[in-house]
């Protein structure tokens, strides 16, 4: 079976202009080189540090932006390279949630016309009343009243405005969804309550979501596999509970020892990182991560590691070979 | 409500005395006067002038450019309010219809160079290619001084009112150009935009939906501050008599008739020197007011 989205060795590289002829300088290496696939009705996480090129991956599946290299299929369908007017009718099936509620509804536009505009543009809507039926059942699913499809963003909620958001990403009856930090700007209770209802629309309508966040406290309520990003390239590609049981990257035993435990007497053996992430426009030779390991030793330094099978659908990128939990970090 | 009816060993908070009266309810029109008093003065100012000179043939005016030798340099009077020029003109009535000038080239040029500059903006701040080369164009055009460069549009074409509207507004276009790419590349990176563009919405109707009305606030401001420029420029083209032709009195014109006697009549250069002072510091108390209305967040910098 094909899976719903492919995605082979995504590039995307931004140049730099400098000089007096706004001559290419430098590359920003933001994505290099990311391969995962997603399942219909699967949950992949995408998580990583601030500026690992995570969000720039979202975007680039979305076509907001050109791609650089690599290979991206919906549905066995190739749509990196796909000329923009034939995108168009692809871009009903992918849909995207932004992380800000605020600026991702435009304040001048009242919600019915909000949710309208991908309804009118693949021609979904009849008529007038037609679409404002449409819109009242896009309400119905996020589970906001009907009536306040007539109001203006403003008078919403953060937390209902992220409902707003993602009744606009069904509205064309998309089959994935790209979560942009979609919860991360939220406070804890409604951020629960829009996992929740994240949950619920996937098991009602089979959704696949592409998750892309930093907290994988939040990613360990929803998703069904994780994707650990580091320096614009995936470190280890796994199911959840192997993944939060027995990682097996460095960067992402870090990662997990990094995630707040509610309760300050549980004895904590964490794995601090020193230094900060290294610039993407200049990335370490070898392992990416090597500056900051702390179990580096000389092979990191020269040979780049390919993600490789370290268990049953557990891949990751990584020089060493231990049993799995075996790993002790100092 | 009696003590007794309280339950057993509760007692009544005492009734507190009204320390803070309550609030008078202020009129919407006085509200608005005190919060924003520059845009009511200025509005008022422009009004009256838009007035005048609509209203410049029934307000005891003469014929403006009618002659009369023998009445040459009257000082002010009873009969000549502003006094005559060297010509026996009434200054009263050239400096009213002059109005009718000014605010023409004023207004039109705040029109057809906030169009102009609107729609090349938006091209330029959507489509990268032609951004590059627009925008130096533009620089081009900026780093004349205005003056100059409208003095030598108007040595292409004949003097009249239109083709200074139009020489203004070629010079002035490159402001608002500047103005609407600024605020269109940081719209397009507004998720609300990528969200359109991620739901198939159509460039075009991107631009028009969800760019175009983000843009009319500081538009308007910039407006209002193009009028104001584009009447000094007026002025100073037809001082140096490169604007309006003679024939039409504008309040250029008529400051450059009386550059010649400035020191023995000064009041034939005086009376439209007033009236173009005024007229300007409205049209500029009003876009202040306006920019602080319109963008809460400068005028609480500012």
């Amino acid at each position: 079976m094909t899976p719903l989205l492919e995605v082979k060795n995504l590039k995307k590289h931004f140049p730099i202009h400098g000089g007096l002829l706004g001559r290419t300088t430098a590359k920003v290496y933001a994505v290099d080189g990311v391969s995962f696939d997603i399942a219909k009705g699967e949950t992949l996480s995408l998580v990583g540090e601030s500026g690992c090129g995570k969000s720039t991956v979202g975007k680039a599946l979305l076509r907001l932006y050109p791609v650089t290299g690599g290979e991206v299929y919906l549905d066995g369908q190739r749509i990196d390279n796909m000329p923009a007017r034939k995108l168009r009718p692809i871009r009903q099936r992918m849909q995207v949630v932004f992380q800000d509620p605020f600026s991702s509804l435009n304040p001048r536009m009242r919600i019915v016309d909000i949710l309208g505009e991908p309804i009118t543009n693949f021609g979904m809507a009849k008529n007038r009343a037609d679409l404002r039926e449409k819109v009242a059942q896009l309400m119905d699913k996020v589970r906001l009243p009907r009536d306040a499809m007539d109001r203006f963003p403003h008078e919403f909620s953060g937390g209902q405005r992220q409902r707003i958001g993602i009744a606009r990403a069904l509205a064309p009856g998309a089959d994935l969804i790209i979560c942009d930090e979609a919860v991360s700007a939220l406070d804890v209770s409604v951020k629960a309550q829009i996992i929740n209802l994240l949950v619920d629309l996937q098991d009602e309508l089979g959704l696949a979501l592409l998750f892309i966040s930093h907290d994988l406290a939040t990613v360990e309520h929803l998703t069904h596999r994780v994707a650990v990003m580091y320096l614009g390239k995936i470190v280890e590609l796994t199911d959840r509970r192997t993944l939060f049981s027995k990682p097996h990257h460095p960067y992402t035993k870090a990662l997990l020892s990094a995630v707040p435990v509610p309760d300050p007497t549980a004895p904590r053996n964490r794995v601090i990182l020193t230094g900060d992430v290294p610039s993407p426009i200049n990335p370490p030779s070898g392992c990416r991560f090597h500056t900051r390991c702390p179990l580096v030793f000389d092979r990191c330094r020269t040979e780049e590691p390919v993600l490789r099978q370290v268990g049953v659908g557990h891949e990751s990128a990584c020089h060493l070979t231990h049993a799995p939990g075996a790993l002790a970090m100092s | 409500m009696s003590a007794t009816s309280l339950p057993t060993g509760y007692t009544a908070a005492p009734v507190l005395p009204e320390i803070l009266p309550t609030p008078k309810e202020r009129g919407r029109v006085m509200g608005f006067v005190n919060r924003h008093p520059t845009i009511v003065i200025g509005g008022a100012l422009v009004a009256i002038m838009v007035l005048i000179a609509i209203l410049a043939p029934f307000l005891f005016t003469q014929d403006p450019t009618a002659l009369a030798p023998a009445k040459r340099t009257r000082p002010p009077s009873d009969l000549y309010w502003f006094g005559t020029d060297m010509l026996g003109r009434d200054v009263y009535s050239r400096v009213l219809y002059g109005a009718r000038v000014s605010l023409t080239v004023g207004f039109s040029v705040a029109f057809c160079a906030g169009i102009i500059g609107t729609t090349i903006g938006l091209i330029a701040g959507f489509t990268r290619g032609i951004d590059a080369i627009v925008m130096r164009v533009m620089d081009g055009l900026m780093s004349i001084p205005q003056i100059l460069l409208a003095i030598a549009l108007m040595a292409l074409t004949r003097a009249s009112v239109q083709n200074v509207i139009i020489a203004i507004s070629i010079t002035e276009s490159p402001r608002v150009c500047r103005l609407v790419r600024g605020v269109v590349l940081s719209l397009r990176e507004q998720p609300y935009v990528e969200a359109a563009i991620a739901s198939g919405t159509r460039v075009p109707v991107i631009i028009w939906r969800h760019i175009l009305p983000n843009t009319l606030a500081p538009l308007m401001v910039q407006a209002t501050f193009i009028c104001a420029s584009a009447m000094i420029t007026e002025a100073t083209l037809s001082f140096i008599g490169a604007g309006t032709p003679p024939i039409i009195p504008s309040w250029g014109n008529i400051m450059a008739e009386g550059r010649a006697l400035w020191q023995v009549k000064p009041y034939i250069v005086f009376f439209p020197a007033i009236f173009l002072s005024i007229t300007v510091l409205a049209v500029n108390l009003l876009g202040d007011g306006l920019r602080d209305a319109l963008d809460p967040r400068l005028a609480k910098r500012l």
